[in-house]
């Protein structure tokens, strides 16, 4: 019933649906056929059932631990935990590519469901573009990476999965990450078919604007989540590291916040219609370029590259067809959209414009710094890196302006704005910064994280007394205020929610750049003071895990004489793998980290001494709960009422009346 | 106000920012670019002790000992490409799989006196795994060649050197 067999096939059909789906609709929208038009969310609903039936038998040969099937013996294992089983599907390439398109042919169901709404033609297409990219994908898996091949003979056992991966953040960490990149699947296939179409209205922007919001929760999450596991896995007491695996991530990223925004002058204001569809074709083009370049290693080592040509050739050729299809249809059509709206650089329009502009010049410095040195190894030969130092020099004067323009920018009106009576507006929100650069002056040490701790409290005070300023408080009566709060758009509590959530994260970089840390080696006892605090080394013992052996040492830490905690961090010895994990402890008050991490053991009696790190971090764990509250934010402006049922009507119903 | 100086506006702050951009990037490029170095290449034109390197090779065997600077667990062995050695000073605590007689980069500056102080040490613990930095030294030099099986164990290079100087 769920064999690796059936699950073959069912990808097959998939793709084969896939196919259909790009290319019915595409000819029935050219031949206005409605029929045929129509035809594409059946398709859609019904690809999807294939692909979720096909990663179903993926997972059940993991749970039943089938091990003729090569996947399963080379990434499972008898004695894996259930969960870590079932997770274990994705947490290698086939799998992923597999998790990958379900994704995507889960988006292209959404667009099915909820988007009754839009037009018959601009749906189909949408789907269209969709369904061939899924195609592509699928046919990727099915002919290089086929997650369902057999070996023969079977073996008895799995080799079982990195133990470092063997953790519940890192389990659900990538199919939320790719359910943020896939997700900018669907704002591309809407710039798509608004080329083939040569329309990007009002509408337009509405329709695309929930799809980009969705998509941009969806990775601001998956990105905070890898970097709070490598915070509490990996145990450098670091959060980001920069590395090509990460800027993957956050590239897409920056062009999809620019996109969510330039998406709203589209929307109310009809402009920057061309700079839209471009940005909804770069991020995705990013997202791609992201997973299958960077997170394959492909174009870090020409290692993975030559191991397996036709893996390689095959992503770089669909890389090619889609980003470069796109590109050229963009270069075409792109001339015919005109944008209407004027407005004067001072005005709502013009610092989302700002916005755009600094968004995307970070973009480049991150996506220079990334791409450099692999080009530089194959060009000059000379092996470089470029690491923290480079791109804290290089993205943070950026962000200053960024932060600044952030608070300003939502009390400004659209159209024209007068800075007298916006700045009116913001004396409060200025006094509070004020006294928040005190405040760093005192706290912090160093120029940019000073600057950029001001800055986020600024943002954080003006996005509040900006909604503070909408609800009427301190103008009307309480009932006032009620009727106001009920009547204020989700969009603009979402708006605020998600800038309040930058700066709280903002800020706990800045708290992050104070961080002390401490290497000592310690006899049992023995009593060592970081920052104020003396922490104690006070046993290590050993126990047995189900598939490790594990030395756990208890550490109290003391302040001004009073017991705040005692950390129990662990080293990890898993014998199968022979592979040795860190278990960080962590003791958090919301307001600092304190983070224990144990080492080696030497010598031994008496002499036995114990390799300590310990750390204090400042405002750490502020940097993933704002990325919490961005999302958050994200998701209450999806929830306003606009974005559900609003079910715009185009100013003319040209294309109804024509089909 | 026009279309025309509206556009100007914009194109205005775009070039603004994408100047700075490219700037700081330049900037950032000129001081913050770390060179992968062998040990040989660290002796020969030893870079300012100001200046991050990473520095690859194989841990020599049998030369990670340990100091005790107050308190504080100081990790010292030596980095070899065969040709030559550098010793690394580390504080703190070695990567998992970190091994002697395997490969190791290390990111940190050489002192005045040819020593080299890191602040991190990244080490892949496995058969067949090499940074493709110390694989590529290790062929460029002529210590291995991947066709004939696996690289030999790093404390053997030295002698394989010397005895080719001799003879």
């Amino acid at each position: 019933m769920f064999g690796p067999e059936q699950g073959h096939f069912a990808l097959a059909l998939a793709c084969v649906l896939a196919l259909v789906q790009f290319a019915v609709p595409l000819w029935g929208a050219n031949r206005r056929d409605a029929r045929l038009v129509g035809l594409a969310p059946y398709l859609a609903v019904s690809q999807l059932i294939a692909l979720g039936y096909s990663f179903l038998c993926l997972v059940m040969c993991a749970v039943s631990d089938d091990f003729s099937v090569q996947n399963v013996a080379a990434n499972s294992a008898v004695s894996k935990p259930l969960l870590y089983k079932i997770t274990g599907v994705w947490g290698n390439h086939e799998g992923s590519v597999l998790l990958w398109t379900l994704i995507l042919a889960v988006c292209g169901g959404a667009v099915s469901l909820f988007g009754r709404n839009l037009p018959d033609i601009l749906r189909g297409r949408v789907l269209a573009i969709l369904g061939g990219v899924s195609a592509g994908f699928q046919m990727f898996c099915l002919l290089t990476s086929d997650p369902f091949d057999r070996v023969f003979p079977a073996p008895m056992d799995g080799q079982g999965m990195n133990p470092l991966l063997q953790d519940p953040g890192l389990a659900f960490h990538p199919p939320i990450l790719y359910t943020g990149y896939v997700g900018f699947a669907v704002p591309f296939a809407f710039a798509v078919a608004a080329l083939i179409e040569g329309r990007v209205d009002a509408a337009w922007g509405r329709w695309v604007r929930p799809w980009a919001v969705a998509a941009w929760c969806f990775l601001t999450c998956g990105i905070a989540l890898g970097s709070w596991w490598s915070y509490y896995v990996l145990g450098w007491g670091g959060y980001w590291f920069w590395d090509p695996v990460e800027n993957a991530s956050l590239i897409p990223w920056l062009t999809g916040t620019a996109l969510v925004h330039s998406a709203i002058v589209v929307e109310k204001r009809e402009g920057l219609k061309i700079w839209t569809v471009l940005l909804a074709i770069a991020t995705f083009s990013f997202s791609l370029s992201g997973t299958f370049l960077v997170r394959s290693g492909i174009l870090n080592s020409v290692h993975a590259f030559a191991n397996d040509p036709a893996r390689g050739v095959f992503i770089l050729a669909l890389l090619a067809i889609v980003i470069g299809g796109s590109l050229a249809l963009f270069a075409w059509r792109a001339p015919s959209l005109t944008s209407t709206g004027l407005f004067s650089p001072i005005s709502r329009e013009g610092s989302l414009v700002l916005n755009n502009i600094l968004l995307c010049s970070i973009c480049a410095v991150v996506v220079t710094g990334t791409m450099y040195p692999p080009f530089m190894q194959l060009l000059a030969g000379r092996t470089i890196s470029v690491g923290k130092p480079f791109f804290d020099a290089a993205t943070i004067p950026l962000t200053l302006p960024l932060l600044l323009a952030m608070g300003v920018g939502t009390a400004l009106p659209w159209k024209r704005a007068q800075l007298a009576r916006t700045f009116s507006h913001l004396y409060a929100a200025a006094g509070i910064a004020a006294i928040g650069l005190v405040l760093c002056f005192w706290k912090l040490s160093g120029v940019l994280p000073i600057a950029c701790g001001a800055l986020a409290i600024w943002v954080i005070a003006a996005s509040a007394s900006d909604v503070l300023r909408r609800i009427g408080i301190g103008h009307t009566s309480a009932q006032g205020v009620w009727e106001r709060m009920k009547h204020l758009p989700r969009s603009s509590w979402g708006a605020a929610l998600a800038h309040i959530g930058a700066g709280i994260t903002v800020l706990g970089l800045c708290g992050m750049s104070q961080a002390q840390h401490a290497i000592v080696e310690v006899h049992i006892g023995e009593t060592r003071s970081l920052a104020g605090d003396d922490w104690t080394l006070l046993d290590v013992h050993d126990y047995i895990g189900p598939n490790y052996k594990a030395m756990q040492a208890d550490i109290a830490i003391r302040h001004n004489g009073k017991l705040v905690t005692i950390l129990h961090p662990e080293k990890r010895d898993f014998t199968t793998q022979s592979q040795t994990t860190t278990e960080v402890a962590i003791h958090t008050n919301f307001i600092t980290d304190l983070y224990g991490v144990v080492g080696d053991r030497h010598g031994t009696g008496k002499d036995t001494t114990y390799v300590l790190r310990l750390h204090r971090n400042p405002l750490a764990p502020w940097m993933w709960l704002g990325g919490l509250v961005m999302a958050i934010g994200g998701a209450f402006s999806l929830s306003d009422r606009r974005m559900r049922i609003g079910a715009p009507k185009r100013a003319a119903a040209r294309n109804m009346a024509r089909a | 106000m026009t279309r025309k100086t509206r556009r100007l506006w914009i194109v205005i702050a775009c070039l603004a920012c994408v100047g700075s951009a490219a700037a700081l990037t330049l900037r950032a490029f000129s001081s913050n670019i770390v060179f992968f170095m062998a040990p040989s290449q660290v002796k020969a034109n030893p870079p300012s002790p100001d200046r991050t390197i990473r520095l690859g090779g194989m841990v020599m065997a049998g030369s990670l000992h340990r100091i005790n600077e107050n308190g504080t667990p100081v990790n010292a062995f030596e980095v070899t490409d065969g040709q030559a050695a550098v010793e690394v000073h580390y504080t703190g605590i070695l990567p998992d799989l970190f091994r002697e007689g395997q490969s190791v980069v290390a990111l940190g500056t050489v002192q005045k006196d040819g020593g080299f102080t890191a602040s991190e040490v990244l080490a892949k613990h496995d058969e067949t795994y090499m940074p493709k930095e110390v694989a590529d030294e290790l062929k460029r030099t002529g210590k291995w060649d991947p066709r004939f099986g696996k690289a030999p164990d790093a404390s053997s290079w030295d002698t394989m050197t010397a005895k080719k100087a001799g003879g």
